[in-house]
């Protein structure tokens, strides 16, 4: 076949006319490839002069095998790979995780474990929201925005701190609750937090929402259909910021959420504007559930009375000999647990995150998937940048919320 | 809608294309014949009564010890106009691990396929770019099937044995 000069074949199969480009069709590496950066994500773009013609991603850099891992490790063994998917809200993975586990062993969970919870998930997802956005505001060039919510989110962390010893990877509770109650130090952390952080996160808020630079970036940049963003199995903030209404805490509550009174915002043109948007408000109604959990927090015991999978208490080890067996049990791996599958989802930092545990009734499960909601949606991303220009790329890369750690298991 | 609801409605309108029903928890589970995969869940999809309008994930399984039916896809459906989440499972032989690609359906099948591919190897028809995702294009196996051990062959401080296995 002679080969016709004047025809410009693209690796996504389109064929483009010379005529119609402005200059030389050139191909680009798109980062953040170095390893410093949270997360390693390539991207080859096809550019004519600034305007993106398709693009393909490379992805699987931190590949770290979570999934064969799982079916040689303990349930409670578990619990720290989960913290390594998403680890900018660590503790909703966690807690996904020992409520899947509850689900198969069908514990019965104590109201106030439920309101606890509640609390760390929407603490994490108020961390996870915050450096989403604040991120948006580096990649529009403003440095500020990114400094502002972190003084904010270390007091997040200090809560974390409180309840489990670690920041970033948590670990934080146990199957069937948590290893300890809120401490009085954590009481007034979190009475302290609700108190300031409404009037810093306005005022964070107010440095971007109706600044003109920042809405002129943000406006139409990225943007993806509510239809399109169905068909990628978009979930979370994203489709959300599309105009669809779809949440895992309102369809199929768990963790009592059904309890709460919060509302779902969502967005009309799914572009990263919108996504900031529903981010921002997604912040305030999490504050609104912390301080409603935090005001009707039931009394009760902080975790369920199910001995074969939650350590029993140290002093107890030493001098009671029922303790001491059942602790022997869940550290070697021992515990009875029943045979059949589960499938658990709870309402992730960016979308559903969910469980599909397999028991073979032996130590470990027989088989563990995640369903991490970023490598779902990070597929559509050529299509959301097809056709705008490198910086557009940038802060549409930036809005969806792609986390490395959960992209790439 | 419940599970009986639904099996009632899937039942209807599928017939004898489905193989068998199980409830696990609080999902049911039907199972299918591989070839029909994507009538089936078109037919899924575009159902006014159930429209299964959400492709949640999908995987797969290894069973080593069952014959001619090793690989098992597991598709996990959900209906958001009535709350509700359905399991379709086709089982496969290792011999010939192929399967209709959903890509037609949902275009979100196409990393969730890929990625079933890479750790398990079965293979979807008349996929768009049915490549290696997370692992590196040299590998020459599907690491997550079962005859290949986590650990270290040579190991034996960790003995199976030893852990109720």
């Amino acid at each position: 076949m002679q080969q016709n000069d004047n025809l410009i074949h693209l690796s996504n199969g389109q064929v483009l006319s010379r005529e119609t480009i402005d200059g030389d069709i050139a191909t680009i590496n798109f980062g953040p490839t170095h390893p410093a950066t949270h997360g390693i994500f390539q991207n080859i773009l096809t550019v004519d002069g600034e305007k993106i013609l398709t693009s393909e991603q490379t992805v699987g850099y931190i590949h770290r095998a979570f999934e064969k891992l799982a079916e040689r490790r303990p349930y409670n063994q578990i619990t720290p790979i989960t913290d390594r998917l998403n680890y900018c809200s660590s503790p909703i993975n966690n807690l996904g995780w020992h409520m899947t586990v509850e689900k198969l062993i069908k514990a019965d969970i104590p109201k106030r474990v439920d309101y606890m919870r509640i609390i760390i998930m929407e603490l994490a997802r108020i961390a996870d929201h915050l450096i989403c956005n604040s991120i948006i505001g580096v990649d529009t060039g403003a440095l500020t925005s990114f400094f502002y919510p972190f003084s904010e989110r270390e007091k997040i962390y200090e809560l974390y701190e409180e309840m489990c010893g670690a920041r970033l990877t948590t670990n934080i509770g146990r199957i069937g609750g948590f290893e300890k109650d809120f401490t009085p130090v954590f009481h007034q952390k979190l009475k302290e937090f609700l108190k300031t952080f409404p009037k810093a996160f306005e005022e964070w808020n107010g440095m971007l929402e109706r600044n003109r630079i920042f809405m002129d970036r943000t406006r139409h940049a990225g943007p993806i259909a509510a239809d399109r963003a169905l068909a990628y199995g978009f979930t979370g903030p994203n489709l959300r910021a599309a105009g669809v209404d779809y949440d895992v805490r309102v369809m199929h509550p768990y963790s009592s959420y059904e309890d709460f009174d919060f509302i779902i915002p969502v967005g009309v043109q799914g572009d990263t504007y919108d996504r900031f948007m529903v981010r921002q408000e997604e912040i305030r109604q999490s504050l609104r559930i912390i301080e409603q959990a935090y005001n009707n927090l039931p009394e009760g015991p902080f975790h369920a009375d199910i001995p074969e999978f939650f350590l029993p208490e140290k002093k107890d080890v030493y001098n009671n000999m029922e303790a001491l067996i059942y602790h022997f049990k869940i550290v070697m791996g021992e515990t009875e647990v029943p045979v059949g599958e589960v499938y658990h989802s709870v309402e992730g930092g960016n979308g559903e995150l969910g469980y599909y545990l397999i028991s073979d009734g032996g130590r470990a499960p027989y088989r563990l998937q995640f369903r991490r909601p970023c490598f779902i949606y990070y597929q559509a991303y050529p299509e959301m940048i097809s056709g705008a220009n490198i910086s557009d790329a940038v802060i549409t890369l930036s809005s969806i919320n792609v986390i490395a750690g959960e992209l790439d298991a | 809608m419940t599970n009986n609801e639904l099996l009632e409605v899937v039942q209807s309108v599928l017939g004898s294309d489905i193989l068998g029903h199980e409830e696990q928890y609080d999902a049911l589970i039907i199972e299918i014949a591989p070839k029909d995969v994507l009538r089936i869940v078109s037919t899924l999809k575009e159902n006014e009564a159930l429209s299964f309008n959400f492709l949640t994930l999908i995987g797969a399984v290894h069973y080593p010890e069952d014959l001619n039916r090793e690989l098992c896809v597991v598709y996990h459906l959900h209906s958001w106009k009535n709350a509700i989440r359905l399991r379709v499972k086709a089982f496969l032989s290792i011999e010939n691990p192929s399967i209709e690609s959903l890509c037609s359906v949902f275009d979100g099948a196409n990393w969730m396929e890929r990625e079933t591919y890479d750790f398990f190897g079965v293979r979807f028809e008349n996929h768009p770019n049915l490549t290696r995702i997370l692992n590196m294009d040299e590998m020459d196996y599907h690491p997550m099937l079962k005859q290949y051990a986590l650990e270290d062959g040579t190991r034996e401080d960790k003995d199976d044995r030893f852990f109720g296995r």
